[in-house]
C-alpha cells in the first residue's frame, strides 16, 4: 500500500479523494485551509475534474456542497470553526434535508486561538444540528474518516461532520493509503420533495431525522474511531476525546494501566460511557476543546462526585491539551526544562515590510488626526494587525464584514466621522450585504476597502473580489464620485491622506479602495514572470 | 531510538526546511515521524515553532512534552531561549547567532550571547557568516541544520540524499549550495569536539 507523509488536513483530503469525491468548496480559514490547497495541487483532482475553486464564503461553500449531493455525487465543504458560524443556516438546515450523495463538513476548530478571535467547539454544531460528527485522533485516522464519513452520509442520507483541531490540522505523519472508488454517477434524490423545506414538508423531515437518531447512535457503538481499551487498575478511567487519547497514551509509553475509552464518533456511544462509568471508581475527561461530553455525563445538577474534567479544574476551563496538562490531570507531572529566561520578550505577529496596508494606516491616522480616537472599526485579515503598535489604527475586530455593519450602527448613534476598514476577500465574503444596508440609508461612513488583490492572512489564496470592487460597489448604489480608488505608496501619501479627509467628511456614503498587491503574492509574481522571461 | 527536536525561529526564516529534510531522512529511514508546524497569522513575522518527533515507535503526541526535547534548534538566538522549558536536562541547543530584530522591545546582544554561555550544552555559531563563505546568506538555516545533525541519528550520506531530494527542484546550482552550506555547519560542530553519536 502506498505511504503518504501527510498533514491532519491533508489526510483529510486524500481519504475523500480516494473515496470518490466530485468536489470540494470552502473558503480559506487557519487551520482548515491546507485541505483544499491540497486538492487543488493534487494532479488526480484536476485529471478527474474534481472541483476545488475558492467561494465567497462559508455559507457559499455549505450551499453549493449541498447542491452537488443533491446532484448524487460526493462533496465536501472545509471551514475553519467561525466560519461554521455563517454557514450555520444551510448546515442545520442540511441536517433537516439530509443528503443524497455523501456530504462531508469538515470544520478545523482552533483550542487556544492562535489564529482565530474564539475557541468555539463545533461538536456543538453537530448535536444541534443532530448530524453524526466524527473527531479523528491522528493523521491515518483522518484519512480513514473523510472515506468512512462518506460510507456513512450515503449509508443514512445525513450531511457527515469532521472535527479536528489545529494540532491534528498542522502535524505531519506517515499515512497510510487504502484502494480509491469511483466517483458517483448523477443520481436525483428518489423523492422530489427531500429539499423543499416547506413547512408541511419540513415537519416530516425533522420526524425522519429525529428517527435516526438510534441508529446513529448504534453506529457509534461498533465506530472504528470509538474503542474500550480495558485496564486492570479500575480506581481510575479515562474517557479521552479525538487527539486528547494522544497525549493520555504519551503518558503511558508501556501502555495505559487504567480503563480507557476512545471516542471519535458522535452521538456518543452510551453503552461504553455507561461500561467505564459503572467499572471505575473516578473517571477524566478529556476534551480537545469545550467540556461537552462531560456536561452531558455529569448532567444539570451534577451530582456525581467521581467525574473530573473541565468543570471541576482537573482540566484548565480555556484552552488546547497538551502532555503536560494531561500529566497533571492524571495526579503526576511531567518535570518541566528550565524556565524560559526573562530576557525573552514576546514577539507578535506583524504586516511585512513593503505591505501596503503600512502606508494604508498611516495615512488614515494623519487623516484622522485632529479627531477624538475610536472611530475606526475593522474586519478579519492581516490588517486586524493594525490594532498593534505603531499603528494602533483600528478599534474593532469582531467577525467577517463587521466594520461595515458596526460604523453603520455608530453613525446612527451619531458617531461623525465614522469608518470602516475592510479587506477586499472580507468585502465579498460579508461586506457587501452591510454596505447595502448604508448605501440605502445613506449612513454618513467612510468604508476603507483594503485591496491587496489576494486573501493575505491564508496565505494568498484567489480572491473573489478580485477586478470587481468598483462595479460591486456602484451596482450596489454607492454615489459614483465617492468610490475613489488610490495607490497606498509613501510616494502618494500626501494625496492619499486629502483623499480620504474629503471622504471623511462628506455627510454620506463613500468607499475609498486602497489598492496595491500584496507584498508577498508580488514576490511570486514577480518570480513567475521571470521565469517566463528566462 | 527516539529524538524530540523543536526547531524555532522567526516566519519566514525558513525553519520548515530544517523539519522537511530531517522528515525525509526518517522516512528513507522507515522511522515513524509526527511534525506539528506552525500556520497562519504566526507566520508574519511572529515567532513560529515546529516540534519535530521521531522514533522507531509509533509516536502518540503531535506536540513535545515540556522537559522531553533532546535538542532545540534555532535559526535565531532569541528564539532559542523562548523553548528552554521544552529541553530534557541532557539536550543540547544549536542556535544560530545573528539576532533577528522586528521588535522594539529585543534584548541586549551581549547579554542574549551570555545565556548561552551560561549553558554547558548549547552552540551558537554566526550561520549567516558561514553561509556566505561557501553559499549564499541563504543557506543560514542549513548551516545550522550541518551543526544540528551530529545530534541527529543520521549518517551524513542520509542528509545528503535528502538534501539533494528536497532542492533538486531548483536545480543542481542550488543543491551545491545547500549541500556546502551543511557541510561547513557540520564541520564547526566537529571542530567544537562535540561527542559524535
Amino acid at each position: 500500500m502506498k505511504r503518504m507523509l501527510l498533514l491532519g488536513d491533508e489526510a483529510i483530503a486524500q481519504g475523500a479523494l480516494d473515496a470518490g469525491l466530485s468536489g470540494v468548496y470552502a473558503y480559506p480559514g487557519t487551520p482548515s485551509t491546507e485541505i483544499t490547497e491540497y486538492i487543488q495541487r493534487s494532479k488526480e483532482a484536476r485529471e478527474r475534474g474534481v472541483h476545488s475553486d475558492w467561494s465567497a464564503n462559508e455559507k457559499t461553500a455549505m450551499e453549493a456542497a449541498l447542491g452537488m449531493s443533491y446532484a448524487g455525487k460526493r462533496a465536501m465543504t472545509c471551514m475553519k470553526h467561525v466560519g461554521l458560524n455563517v454557514a450555520a443556516d444551510g448546515f442545520v438546515n442540511a441536517g433537516i434535508t439530509g443528503a443524497n450523495g455523501g456530504l462531508l463538513v469538515v470544520v478545523a476548530d482552533d483550542p487556544s486561538m492562535h489564529s482565530s478571535q474564539n475557541e468555539q467547539d463545533s461538536r456543538f454544531y453537530g448535536k444541534f444540528a443532530l448530524v453524526p460528527v466524527l473527531e479523528p485522533a491522528n493523521q491515518q485516522e483522518c484519512y480513514l474518516a473523510a472515506g468512512y464519513g462518506l460510507e456513512l452520509s450515503e449509508k443514512y442520507g445525513t450531511p457527515v461532520m469532521i472535527r479536528i483541531t489545529t494540532r491534528l490540522a498542522h502535524s505531519r505523519a506517515g499515512v497510510e493509503l487504502t484502494e480509491q472508488r469511483a466517483e458517483n454517477e448523477l443520481r436525483l434524490p428518489t423523492d422530489k420533495q427531500q429539499f423543499i423545506l416547506l413547512p408541511a414538508i419540513a415537519r416530516k423531515s425533522y420526524q425522519t431525522l429525529l428517527g435516526k437518531q438510534a441508529a446513529f447512535e448504534e453506529e457509534s457503538e461498533s465506530s472504528p474511531l470509538n474503542r474500550y481499551e480495558d485496564g486492570d487498575d479500575k480506581s481510575l478511567g479515562i474517557i479521552a476525546c479525538g487527539i486528547g487519547y494522544n497525549y493520555l497514551m504519551e503518558n503511558f509509553p508501556e501502555g495505559c494501566p487504567h480503563p480507557v475509552l476512545k471516542i471519535g464518533q458522535y452521538p456518543v456511544p452510551r453503552k461504553q460511557i455507561k461500561q467505564i462509568l459503572d467499572a471505575c471508581d473516578r473517571v477524566l475527561i478529556l476534551e480537545e476543546g469545550a467540556p461537552i461530553l462531560e456536561e452531558q455525563i455529569r448532567g444539570l445538577l451534577d451530582t456525581s462526585f467521581n467525574i473530573a474534567g473541565r468543570l471541576d479544574g482537573t482540566v484548565p476551563r480555556a484552552g488546547e491539551l497538551n502532555p503536560n496538562i494531561v500529566a497533571k490531570a492524571l495526579g503526576g507531572e511531567i518535570a518541566a526544562g528550565e524556565k524560559q529566561p526573562e530576557i525573552v520578550q514576546p514577539r507578535p505577529p506583524e504586516l511585512c515590510k513593503g505591505c501596503p496596508h503600512i502606508d494604508s494606516y498611516n495615512a488614515l491616522n494623519e487623516a484622522l488626526s485632529e479627531l477624538d480616537p475610536g472611530r475606526v472599526f475593522s474586519d478579519i485579515g492581516c490588517y486586524t494587525l493594525g490594532a498593534l503598535a505603531p499603528f494602533h489604527s483600528i478599534n474593532t475586530c469582531v467577525d467577517m464584514g463587521a466594520s461595515i455593519t458596526m460604523a453603520k450602527g455608530a453613525a446612527d448613534a451619531g458617531l461623525f466621522p465614522a469608518v470602516a476598514v475592510i479587506g477586499d476577500s472580507t468585502f465579498t465574503h460579508s461586506g457587501m450585504t452591510g454596505l447595502l444596508d448604508a448605501i440605502i440609508e445613506n449612513s454618513p461612513i467612510t468604508v476603507m476597502i483594503v485591496d491587496n488583490e489576494t486573501t493575505g492572512m491564508t496565505g494568498g489564496q484567489t480572491s473573489s473580489a478580485r477586478g470587481k470592487l468598483e462595479d460591486i460597489c456602484k451596482g450596489l448604489g454607492v454615489p459614483e464620485e465617492h468610490i475613489i480608488v488610490v495607490e497606498p505608496l509613501k510616494k502618494h501619501h500626501e494625496e492619499n491622506v486629502t483623499a480620504i479627509k474629503n471622504e471623511l467628511f462628506h455627510r454620506g456614503i463613500s468607499v475609498v479602495i486602497e489598492r496595491r498587491e500584496c507584498i508577498q503574492t508580488a514576490k511570486v509574481t514577480v518570480k513567475i514572470k521571470k521565469e517566463a522571461n528566462a | 531510538m527516539k529524538r524530540d527536536i523543536i526547531i524555532a525561529g522567526v516566519g519566514g526564516q525558513g525553519i520548515l526546511t530544517i523539519a522537511t529534510i530531517i522528515g525525509y531522512a526518517s522516512v528513507e529511514r522507515g522511522l515513524y515521524l509526527k511534525q506539528a508546524e506552525v500556520h497562519g497569522m504566526s507566520q508574519r513575522g511572529g515567532d513560529v515553532q515546529s516540534h519535530l518527533r521521531i522514533s522507531d515507535n509509533p509516536v502518540h503526541s503531535d506536540l513535545i512534552p515540556e522537559g522531553r526535547a533532546d535538542l532545540i534548534i534555532s535559526v535565531e538566538p532569541m528564539e532559542a531561549l523562548r523553548y528552554t522549558s521544552f529541553l530534557a536536562p541532557d539536550g543540547w541547543i544549536i542556535a544560530n547567532k545573528k539576532p533577528f530584530v522586528n521588535i522594539p522591545t529585543y534584548p541586549d546582544f551581549d547579554e542574549l550571547w551570555g545565556k548561552f554561555e551560561d549553558m554547558k550544552r548549547s552552540i551558537l555559531l554566526d550561520g549567516e557568516k558561514l553561509a556566505r563563505e561557501v553559499a549564499t546568506a541563504r543557506s543560514m538555516n542549513i548551516v545550522i541544520l550541518g551543526a544540528s545533525s551530529p545530534f541527529l541519528p543520521f549518517e551524513m550520506s542520509e542528509f545528503e540524499k535528502a538534501i539533494e531530494a528536497i532542492f533538486s527542484r531548483k536545480g543542481e546550482a542550488i543543491v551545491a549550495q545547500n549541500l556546502a552550506a551543511f557541510r561547513a555547519g557540520r564541520a564547526l560542530a566537529e571542530e567544537r569536539n562535540l561527542a559524535l553519536q
